[in-house]
């Protein structure tokens, strides 16, 4: 019997065995990670910024040829093959054990930096290897949080290397992919350090210099400390102090008003970049039920409430009452945080009240978290207390670090990719994400629209959408998706295999954007 | 009033959504092929392992109970028309006081030798999804027969595992019964590139028999013997309808029904792939088994059952699909070859993997239908185009407002303008862009 015409299945995505240069790939890669191994066991490499550059490139190098052996040997287009079948993707052995390593990491990185080899009288082990790249850029031994940093800002160029090939059919994700590998290399990382090692002299303290990273994701931005390191550093610190109150009151609602959370979420944010490019295998890891859905806008609501009041529990907390002393005394302070929440919660009223789809639940939620604040607020100033309310300021201030700094953005947010999804922190914890998708529910020209009848109810879209938005729930009634946690990542709109979901500015329907535009059968009213 | 609907695919999932949202009426849905709906247009992807079963079920489990509507699985093996009976397979008698029929369709098999052997198969069910995984076990070489749209999917599925497929088509080109002749050879050229086995031309004789009534091989009108141990049918489906034969009701192809979408028996209605419509509209088959079909039947069937006499008008023709990687839409009627009194107006991108096309009248150049290859474009602006007899030069001075393309992807409307000024000698300039704002006042 003829077996002429072999088909060629060479080189398609996810073969079940690896070829050739995708073992050579892995091999450069194990290599790179090795050196970091045994560095951190605790074997003193000589010559450290020798083995630090091998390894650095050695991972890079591996990845990326792995990526491009894998992705470009075959015709452009969507590469989710074997993505429930593996098992570092579909919650198997090997997902587990990934996601209990970079939990292990990050549980070291916050409690136990001594175990990656911090140590204030001379590094040792794995933060020792980062030394020589460290001086380099800001003239100091490196922290655990340089490594942490560096292997970060690494992570996502690489894995958005790989995304980039993976979708390198639609340039959307190719250009939107780039912009987050440059915030992150640049305005997360180098600018940063770079900045800290022009700064000679030594009696200025550490503030954040990353003009991206706004309050309320930054949350120690007002935080008696670093206003203070600010204020002191002449012009840069004030430069960043003036831009980043207009990061939050200004520039961004405008952003989100023009373009929805997107412009932050998955172009600009840091989170979101590591989400998007090594947390790119994981997406579809998340839950999609209404249920995830209703816990979802409690924990994150309450996360936004929380971030809030420790914040002007903190900013109250270091103010006096003396006009002579302080440019804004408490009861200063009072009253512009009492005429901002009003504001607030009148310009909130004032856009729900157009929205076809109103949710009076939400509406009474948000009404009675703010009466809340604002009645704990005037008890408390009129019986003269020292705090903002009658608990201690401090001990807010360390809840949320350890709780939702350390545990939620860092343990469950990246640790759990491989069991919980890439955005577990973007979509339950990130009060960022929470003002920003109350502002993109609310105004924005921001959403998705439907092609028509198009859509054959699949579920592509729904399983890939890493914020575990039913997109189908609405595809399949023609209805557009307008979603608070919508991060407009676009992979619905690029996994869809009958071309019915398009991200969409437009300014003509603001209030109209959730109607059911075309109600795709006959007409609800036709009757004889 | 007791509604029982046999079938839990997308038309009677509709209707018993729909009919919920308008009555209270009792409603059961038996099926026996799954415990739940799931798209059976998303079968391809389990299979690829991009979902899972579970991910291809537009409704959570509690929907059912929470509206009320009852699932039941069972096979009914006999409806007494008579006594409003249905008898099932393994429960008891289920009595109802009207009657949805929406069962869907089963595979052609065209009475080839050795059609019914083990490892031969078409793909319809979850049971062939079934079937298909464990015959991929140890499979070395498959061969699929039938140059449609299961047969390509079916192909890709294979594919996708890195099992060598042969695509035996019976035609020239790749589904050139329905796609013009570019668009067709654009699709034979995509599934080359991804290394399948294309052969045109080439039909099936017979499929051999191992010995132990497994399929290990096809032999084909060329007298070619091909080594496989899975052969795949997939020469399109007919209405599953058999079971209802010699009754009372009125069958030719699929369950006659009026424009109502009720049979010959009064409280008995027909819906989706298994029925056939008494008078179908200008320029529609009597019997369309596609998804969208299937869906607006059951929304009208829904109508027509809570007391409003709404006649079923699928409006103007649309579908889709995908090629492996290329996505196909067509709005209006697009046959294979240009209908006496029109013109056709081709584009293609020079990377050969996207195309337009535009069929108009000669005389009045009011445009017809449109295919798209490898490009997305907005299903609503197409059909008002069409509806509101559009003359081509207009439609393409505004094409960029029908693209559907993601954000920053490259337009072509300059270029498709200038291509047909160059045919037509008409100046042309583009007036509208890309912009939701647009295209919302122009199908407002
Ligand atoms: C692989 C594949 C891909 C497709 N892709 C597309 C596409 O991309 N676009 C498109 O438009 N269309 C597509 N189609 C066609 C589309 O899926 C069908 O037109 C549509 O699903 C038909 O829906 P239905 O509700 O009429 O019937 P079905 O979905 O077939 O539902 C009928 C149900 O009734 C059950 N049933 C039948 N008889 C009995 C009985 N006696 N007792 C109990 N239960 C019974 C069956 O088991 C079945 O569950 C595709 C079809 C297949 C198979
Ligand atoms: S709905 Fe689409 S664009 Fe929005 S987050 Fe989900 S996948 Fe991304
Ligand atoms: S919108 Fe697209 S991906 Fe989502 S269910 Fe519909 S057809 Fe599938």
């Amino acid at each position: 019997m003829s077996e002429s015409n072999q088909s060629m299945s060479l080189g398609n995505p996810d073969s079940t065995t690896l070829d050739l240069v995708q073992k050579i790939a892995a091999a450069i890669g194990g290599l790179g990670l090795l050196i970091l191994l045994v560095s951190w066991v605790g074997v003193d490499l000589p010559n450290k910024g020798f083995w630090l550059i091998i390894s650095l490139i050695t991972i890079s190098l591996g990845t990326t040829l792995y990526a491009y052996q894998t992705y470009l040997n075959s015709p452009e287009g969507v590469k989710n093959n074997g993505v429930w079948f593996r098992s570092l993707t579909n919650r198997g052995l090997i997902g587990w054990i990934a996601g209990i390593v970079i939990t292990g990491f990050y549980i070291c990185l916050y409690w136990f930096p001594q175990l990656v080899g911090l140590h204030a009288s001379g590094n040792i082990g794995l933060v020792a290897l980062f030394d020589p790249l460290s001086q380099l850029l800001k003239g100091v031994p490196a922290s655990q949080w340089f490594v942490y940093g560096t292997l970060y800002t690494m992570a996502i160029l690489i894995f958005g290397i790989k995304f980039i090939w993976k979708y390198r059919h639609n340039r959307y994700q190719v250009i939107r992919t780039i912009s987050v590998m440059f915030f992150q290399t640049f305005f997360a990382y180098l600018i940063p350090e770079i900045i800290e090692s022009l700064n000679t002299s030594t009696n200025i303290n550490w503030f954040d210099k990353d003009l991206k990273n706004m309050w309320p994701l930054d949350y120690d931005f007002f935080f008696k400390w670093h206003m203070d390191n600010m204020t002191l550093a002449g012009k840069l610190g004030t430069v960043m102090l003036i831009f980043g109150l207009l990061m939050i009151f200004v520039i961004s609602p405008i952003l989100t008003f023009k373009f929805g959370k997107r412009w932050y979420c998955s172009w600009v944010c840091g989170c979101g970049g590591l989400a998007e490019t090594a947390g790119d295998s994981f997406r579809h890891l998340s839950d999609k039920t209404l249920r995830a859905w209703r816990i979802e806008r409690w924990v994150i609501h309450l996360v936004l409430l929380f971030s809030f009041v420790m914040t002007i529990a903190v900013i109250y907390s270091y103010l006096g009452n003396d006009p002579n002393q302080y440019y804004l005394t408490r009861s200063g302070f009072t009253i512009l945080t009492t005429a901002l929440l009003l504001a607030s919660a009148g310009a909130y009223l004032f856009f729900q009240r157009k929205q076809k789809d109103q949710q009076k639940n939400t509406t009474y939620i948000i009404l009675g978290a703010v009466l809340f604040i604002l009645g704990l607020y005037l008890v408390n100033y009129f019986s003269g207390s020292g705090s903002a309310y009658f608990f201690n300021s401090e001990k807010l201030k360390s809840w949320y670090g350890f709780y939702i700094g350390a545990i939620f953005s860092g343990i469950i947010g990246v640790g759990f990719y491989p069991i919980l999804g890439s955005r577990v922190w973007c979509r339950f914890g990130c009060p960022m994400a929470a003002l920003l998708g109350i502002q993109q529910k609310l105004f924005s020209r921001f959403r998705i629209t439907t092609n028509g009848s198009q859509c054959i109810s699949c579920g592509n879209c729904s399983t890939y959408c890493e914020m575990g938005i039913d997109v189908r729930s609405y595809a399949q009634k023609g209805q557009n998706i307008v979603r608070a946690s919508c991060v407009g990542c676009g992979i619905c709109a690029a996994v869809c295999p009958r071309g019915v979901l398009r991200l969409e500015n437009g300014s003509i329907d603001l209030y109209e954007k959730t109607d059911d535009l075309h109600n795709i059968q006959v007409p609800k009213s036709s009757s004889s | 009033m007791h509604v029982a609907i046999i079938g839990n695919g997308v038309s009677g999932i509709t209707a018993a959504r729909y009919i919920r949202k308008l009555s209270d009426h009792k409603i059961t849905v038996i099926s026996s092929e799954s415990d739940y709906f799931f798209s059976r247009t998303a079968l391809m992807y389990i299979y690829m392992g991009h979902m899972r079963l579970k991910d291809t079920q537009p409704y959570e489990d509690w929907f059912w109970s929470k509206n009320r509507i009852e699932l039941l699985k069972d096979h009914v093996q006999e409806v007494n028309f008579s006594n409003n009976l249905l008898k099932m397979q393994t429960g008891p008698p289920v009595r109802y006081d009207k009657l949805i029929i929406a069962v869907g369709s089963s595979s052609n098999k065209f009475g080839w030798p050795g059609q019914d052997l083990d490892r031969v198969q078409g793909l319809y069910s979850l049971q062939d999804l079934q079937l298909m995984e464990q015959y991929s076990q140890g499979l070395r070489r498959a061969v699929i027969v039938g140059g449609g749209l299961i047969g390509i999917e079916m192909a890709e599925m294979l594919h996708s595992r890195h099992i060598p497929v042969t695509l035996l088509v019976r035609e020239k080109s790749f589904w050139d019964i329905v796609m013009p002749a570019e668009e067709s050879a654009m699709i034979n050229r995509h599934i080359l590139e991804h290394g399948i086995d294309l052969r045109l031309g080439t039909e099936l004789k017979e499929i051999i028999d191992d010995g132990s009534g497994k399929a290990c091989g096809v032999v084909t009108n060329l007298e070619e013997e091909i080594d496989c141990q899975l052969v795949g049918l997939t020469a399109g489906v007919h209405p599953n309808v058999d079971f209802l034969r010699d009754n009372q009701l009125v069958i030719q192809k699929g369950i006659l029904v009026d424009d109502f979408l009720q049979t010959n028996i009064p409280n008995v209605f027909a819906i989706g792939d298994c029925a056939q419509m008494e008078n179908p509209k200008p320029g529609r088959r009597p019997v369309e088994a596609i998804w969208y079909t299937g869906r607006m039947m059951g929304e009208v069937v829904a109508y027509n059952i809570c007391g409003q006499q709404v006649p079923y008008d699928p409006g103007i023709w649309f579908n889709s699909a995908k090629f492996l990687d290329i996505e196909y839409q067509v709005y209006g009627e697009m046959p294979a070859t240009v209908p006496e009194g029109q013109s056709t107006f081709y584009w293609e991108h020079p990377g050969g993997k996207s195309s337009i096309r535009i069929n108009y009248e000669t005389q009045t150049q009011h445009v017809k239908g449109f295919n798209f290859m490898g490009t997305r474009f907005r299903h609503e602006v197409c059909e008002k185009w069409i509806v509101e007899k559009t003359p081509i030069k207009e439609v393409l001075m505004n094409f960029a407002m029908a693209n559907f393309d993601p954000e920053f992807y490259k337009e072509y409307h300059q270029n498709i303008c200038q291509e047909y000024e160059k045919i037509s000698g008409q100046v042309m300039t583009s007036t509208k862009s890309r912009n939701w704002n647009q295209v919302f006042e122009f199908i407002k």
